[in-house]
């Protein structure tokens, strides 16, 4: 292999990144869904043309990506290989959550690219489709035992073959989503952003070299084996444990168990999941590479500047223990897989947090809190308004925790509640900081908030809820105290209730004028209590984030003092 | 009015510029006088004074201002509280549920006004413009008795759906103002009847924030100028690149937080376009930054909102400027996996480059230009004696030349390799990323270091030429006097196609019309012509990203038309065509919001006032000859006397054309021919 001097790497490090970034940005530009569009639930990137590793990712897709899409490369090297047969303009498309991982609700395109009748590399395109069939329309199903339940399964088919595209494909596709002119729109996106990749790669080829683009791809993947190296090295040795629950699989009211071993060689890390709970029934399980991509995320999170590719995970190894809920064979349901892995970032965080606490901010709201309420208008139109919602974020040695913000796994914004409230039959009672629901420390937790929604259409709305954190609280990190616990309510005629499985809940009848009501958590406290200065205590009660109350128990009375 | 001479005066963090423009005679002349801090009205008046003498003179005196975006980066706003819908108070606070960083989760947010002068009041609209329930005027009145007891010196009103229909927030404010004893009560359906609440209120609260600081600042400059005895128009440049009355701008100084670089883009546009070039990419290489912006066919882009730090969001068109952290400043360092990177940490101005002598020992771009004999280190720009190149050298070989194996001169050329890849990446994000073919486009650097790296963005992302104009220093005060003055409207329309009230949005059209007009009508500046504009935000539904779409509409004696549902549809379908290459089948077509902009040409002089003289030699223009490193070795490089160069001239590169306010640079393979407007085209030599 050609070597390759510093200058030109560092020049091609940045073109390389703006093409993956450009071809985020065509998808959000065209997309249209808002998942896509808005959340940016989407990622694209190059990758290996031998192995499917992570050349070079974009920017601004979801971080879980990251890891995950080199599993999606792979199974199509796989399946080409097996098919004995790969085109310069082939394209293939698929959403089998077990060999690709994250949902069925992702639909990855993966398309060879080859340079003077050579394969150079793979470019590849995610997106979260709005419905891909399965009994829940949008397909958070809380109560699925399969995964058949939850979408339509396809498995690596070529939708373009040498060039041509194959309308049979497409067919099948759109006779299988509820919106079949959003799914349309989306994978127009999505083949708009992989043409435009090769446009950009052509180029950069054509200026450089296919030679010292390989050389420069290859050093990229080394350099961020050195960098994950040496912040490895940095760290003590040592063997650190953490562990948390899942409240239930939505099936049954079982707690889950989410444990990790982190160990730290020299160089080296290894990450364990042995005493985590086995498969499930309901769908929290994960396929084994979304367990891989999701140690990935964590760990870029603990090291932010190290570059997006597989050579940060060289040193790094992942053991997923066999028949466990992170490795969920086919078809074991998968639906709720962010539940999950927002667990394992946690537990992975609370065993960083014991051996580098400055380097580990402590846990964040830890659900995504996928609310859908859906109903007819009084003309029988059918309306289903969903969406995500925010909470605090964790304390670090730096500041307290965020306020309401996304989850750790996203970069994802939330509507606002005018265009919610245009589009559907409902209003906002309350969008605010929820009080008293950050962990406690010298640098406390962000705020979660409350969202209380009004059925305003007289014909009344179901409600589906699929949440975490109804049980066991985030926590903190370096001695800092947990946040509050999530908590969902529901009106009825006869008052208000909470669900049995206290997170998770479908079909929950709502008559127009009642409300659902949710107080997410906030994040974990970072250091102890003891250490927060009474001025900012006396801050927090000032402006209500703490009542006067809760400021005492956590804090002890020294604020009063120094109170106006 | 009572003169012929018309003033322009940029305010930056160093240096503020007086450009002086006298119509009648098209004499023009320029000044940079010390920034005074911190009221800047210090330096504007002493920079006037210095160029005009006489203010009794002058017609027009035109500011572009970053007092508003200072105040809103260093937090030094005004105390101010808001009154808001029950159950609403922190929308402000909870932003849009984002992060200031995708990789890491920390940091916070703070909003500038704190959560206990954030009070609530029982109010509801409902998204069709339904009250719910009527606004509880007590309940207003005694949260603004409060929000005064606690010292705050403006009030923002903001409810829910108020763009939909203000009628809660009107008589909230009405309230208000019968009890508050200045004029900064303003609602949010006032400043922008747009929907998205966070956007809305962020925009509001932000314009109330800087309204005390910033009206009292224009205050001390018009008292300054009436005293000076300035008797003609005094205007402020908004970020969308038009100008507006001081009223507006003390009412609405969110309108002003681009005010200075708009201005430049403006005069990039208007020069490049009297050169004959219709397409331009801007670039201004600061100290910390290199700020960009294209200008299409004479057009420059406007962007809806931006971001002026984490949650700090402001809604209102404005000059579309891509920022990336690379500028003079910005400190070369390598990392542990062996990676040269420049900034985004900088040295900024002070302590400044290595070269400087102030302290920092860390390279940065700047050093690598002054080891390879790029900056004359005897007669640098500013107010230093000389320049510490060896200072400069062994850092740029103890962070850059020894962790690579390179030597000092390799590794100062890969700083500048380096640095030019990343205004490189910049100038692509605005231009090939966007559909736009950068062989049409000619580059102009403006600002003091930018005519340093433009060989390099020919080379690197294939631009046609760069155009360096007469006084690069100055582009934004002279963007000042050419601006024209610009009203921006904007209303939410929300409905489809089919259902569109065609009388309803054409008063609404009507109203924006005269309301602008109006605003022309009662500045005392003389415009060459009117123009309204209509554009609606429209999209598929189902489609959050909306398209602009522009609507052909005849105004004939101040009566505007409005289009019909049809025409409606059909400019949807050409502008989406436009935007995406094809329609989508079986679409609805929505229409989001009505945008309205009234623009008040003013009159344009003629650049060639500037131009230097067209008899005399480049010869007599040569000061000397010095070495020069360009590609791995030393030239002999001719260094010219820019302001001397005649009409015509045509330099051969390796060359270095130098004048007060910068230093061009003509590299090997390049030229650089003097214009008839006195500008430096820089070409490829064949």
């Amino acid at each position: 292999m050609t070597e390759i001097d510093p200058i030109t790497l560092a020049v091609l490090t940045g073109r390389m990144e703006q093409i993956a970034d450009e071809m985020d940005a065509t998808l959000f530009r065209s997309a249209f869904n808002p998942i896509i569009a808005e959340a940016h639930d989407a990622s694209h990137g190059l990758y290996h043309a031998e192995t499917g590793d992570t050349l070079v990712q974009g920017k601004s897709g979801l971080p879980i990506f990251v890891g995950v899409m080199a599993f999606a490369v792979k199974a199509v090297i796989e399946k080409a290989a097996e098919r004995g047969e790969l085109n310069d303009g082939d394209v293939w498309i698929f959403n089998d959550a077990h060999i690709g991982g994250t949902h069925l609700s992702d639909m990855r395109l993966v398309r060879p690219y080859f340079r003077d009748g050579k394969l150079f590399c793979y470019l590849a395109s995610v997106g979260h489709w709005h419905d891909v069939g399965g009994n829940v329309p949008g397909n958070y199903n809380p109560a699925a035992t399969e995964a058949f339940q939850e979408a339509f399964v396809l498995p690596p088919v070529r939708l373009v073959r040498a060039g041509e595209v194959q309308p049979d494909i497409i067919d099948i596709i759109m006779r299988n989503t509820r919106l079949p002119q959003s799914a349309t729109g989306d994978l127009n996106g999505q083949m708009n952003a992989l043409d435009l990749g090769v446009r950009r790669l052509d180029s950069v080829l054509d200026e450089y070299g296919a030679e010292t683009v390989a050389a420069a791809l290859d050093a990229m993947g080394r350099r961020a084996e050195t960098l994950m190296r040496a912040e490895l090295s940095a760290l003590p040795d040592g063997r650190w444990e953490a562990g948390d629950f899942l409240d239930n699989d939505g099936i049954t009211d079982t707690p889950l168990p989410i444990r990790v071993a982190l160990e730290i060689k020299g160089d080296r890390m290894v990450l364990d999941f042995e005493g985590t709970a086995p498969v499930t029934q309901g769908p929290v399980n994960i396929a084994l590479p979304t367990a891989v991509a999701t140690a990935y995320v964590a760990i870029k999170h603990i090291f932010p500047s190290l570059p997006a590719n597989a050579g940060v995970m060289r040193p790094i190894e992942v053991r997923i223990p066999e028949g466990s809920l992170l490795a969920a064979e086919f078809p074991k349901p998968t639906g709720g897989y962010t539940e999950t892995i927002l667990r394992m970032i946690d537990v992975i965080f609370a065993a960083a947090a014991q051996a580098a606490p400055e380097r580990v901010v402590a846990n964040a709201y830890g659900t995504i809190n996928a609310l859908s309420i859906a109903g007819r208008r009084s003309d029988g139109s059918p309306w289903v308004m969903f969406s995500f919602y925010g909470g605090g974020h964790g304390g670090s040695s730096d500041s307290d925790g965020l306020n309401h913000g996304n989850a750790p796994i996203s970069t994802a914004t939330i509507p606002p509640l005018e265009i919610l409230e245009a589009a559907y039959p409902v209003m906002f009672r309350q969008w605010a900081l929820r009080p008293d629901s950050a962990g406690a420390g010298r640098h406390r937790g962000g705020l979660g908030a409350i969202y209380e929604i009004e059925v305003l259409e007289e014909n009344g709305a179901e409600a589906f809820l699929f949440g975490e954190r109804g049980r066991f609280a985030p926590k903190g990190v370096a001695g800092g105290g947990d946040a509050a616990l999530n908590v969902f309510s529901f009106e009825q005629a006869d008052g208000w209730h909470h669900p049995p499985l206290a997170s998770k809940m479908r079909g929950i009848r709502l008559d127009g004028g009642h409300s659902v009501r949710l107080e997410t958590p906030g994040g974990g406290g970072y250091g102890p209590a003891s250490e927060r200065p009474p001025e900012a205590v006396a801050r927090d009660v000032a402006a209500g984030y703490l009542s006067a109350e809760a400021a005492t128990a956590s804090y002890g009375a020294g604020w009063k003092e120094v109170a106006r | 009015m009572s003169g012929s001479r018309m003033i322009g005066v940029d305010v930056g963090g160093t240096f503020t510029d007086v450009f002086m423009l006298d119509e009648a005679t098209g004499d023009a002349r320029v000044t940079k006088v010390a920034t005074t801090r911190p009221d800047q009205s210090g330096g504007f008046l002493a920079g006037i004074d210095e160029l005009a003498g006489d203010a009794a003179d002058l017609s027009v005196v035109v500011h572009g201002t970053t007092t508003g975006t200072n105040a809103l980066l260093e937090r030094k706003g005004a105390r101010i509280g808001v009154i808001t819908t029950q159950g609403l108070r922190d929308v402000l606070e909870m932003r849009r549920r984002d992060r200031p960083r995708t990789w890491g989760l920390r940091g916070d947010f703070v909003p500038v006004v704190p959560r206990e002068l954030r009070l609530e009041v029982p109010e509801r609209t409902l998204a069709d413009g339904t009250v719910r329930q009527a606004v509880d005027l007590a309940a207003v009145r005694a949260a603004g008795r409060e929000l005064l007891d606690a010292g705050c010196a403006a009030v923002a009103v903001l409810f829910a759906n108020a763009y939909a229909n203000p009628e809660n927030e009107t008589r909230a404010v009405e309230v208000l103002r019968a009890i508050w004893p200045n004029p900064h009560v303003s609602a949010s359906s006032e400043i922008l009847p747009e929907i998205r609440e966070f956007e809305r209120f962020s925009t509001t609260t932000l314009n109330a924030y800087l309204q005390p600081e910033v009206s009292g600042y224009i205050q001390r400059l018009e008292d300054g100028l009436t005293r000076d005895g300035f008797g003609g128009e005094f205007m402020i440049v908004q970020s969308n690149g038009g100008v507006m009355d001081v009223d507006m701008a003390s009412r609405l100084p969110i309108r002003t937080t681009l005010s200075g670089p708009a201005a430049g883009v403006i005069a990039a546009g208007y020069i490049a376009q009297s050169a004959g070039f219709d397409d331009v990419i801007t670039g201004d290489v600061g100290g910390t930054s290199f700020d960009v912006a294209l200008i299409s066919g004479g057009q420059s882009m406007l962007a809806a909102q931006t971001s002026l730090d984490f949650g700090m969001v402001v809604r209102s068109p404005m000059i579309e400027i891509a920022t990336i952290g690379a500028g003079g400043g910005s400190i070369a360092w390598v990392d542990k996996g062996g990676l040269l990177n420049i900034g985004p940490e900088s040295a900024g101005s002070n302590p400044g480059p290595v070269a400087y002598g102030r302290g920092n020992d860390r390279p940065t771009v700047t050093d690598a230009n002054v080891v390879l004999g790029r900056i004359d280190a005897r007669s640098p720009i500013g107010a230093l004696e000389r320049l510490d190149v060896d200072a400069a050298a062994r850092a740029i070989e103890a962070h850059v030349g020894t962790p690579l194996g390179l030597g000092m001169l390799e590794a100062a050329e890969a700083i500048l390799r380096v640095a030019n890849a990343r205004m490189a990446g910049a100038i692509r994000l605005v231009s090939i990323e966007r559909g736009f073919n950068p062989r049409r486009f000619t580059f102009m650097p403006f600002g003091g270091g930018g005519a340093l790296h433009a060989g390099a963005m020919l080379a690197d992302v294939g631009l046609g030429r760069a155009l360096v104009p007469r006084y690069p220093g100055v582009t934004s005060a002279m963007g000042c006097v050419i601006a024209d003055m610009r009203q921006d409207f904007v209303q939410t329309v929300n409905a489809l196609v089919d259902a569109v009230d065609e009388a309803a949005l054409g008063a609404l059209m009507q109203r924006h019309h005269d309301d602008g007009m109006a605003v022309l009508d009662a500045s005392g500046t003389r415009f060459d012509r009117r123009v309204a504009r209509f554009e609606l935000d429209m999209a598929y539904i189902g489609q959050t990203h909306t398209v602009a779409v522009p609507l052909p509409v005849t105004v004939e004696d101040g009566i505007v038309t409005p289009p019909t549902r049809a025409g409606i549809a059909e400019a949807f379908d050409a502008a989406y065509r436009g935007t995406y290459g094809r329609l989508l089948d079986k679409g609805v077509r929505r229409v989001m919001n009505l945008r309205s902009a009234v623009i008040g040409e003013r009159p344009k002089f003629d650049l060639k006032s500037l131009a230097p003289a067209t008899a005399g030699s480049a010869e007599d223009a040569r000061q000397a000859t010095r070495q020069v490193y360009f590609d791995g070795q030393w030239h002999d490089t001719a260094i010219y006397a820019r302001l001397d160069l005649p009409v015509g001239a045509v330099i051969d590169g390796p060359a270095i054309l130098e004048q007060p306010d910068t230093t061009i640079l003509i590299e090997p393979e390049l030229k650089g021919t003097v214009d008839a407007f006195g500008n430096v085209i820089i070409e490829a030599r064949t």
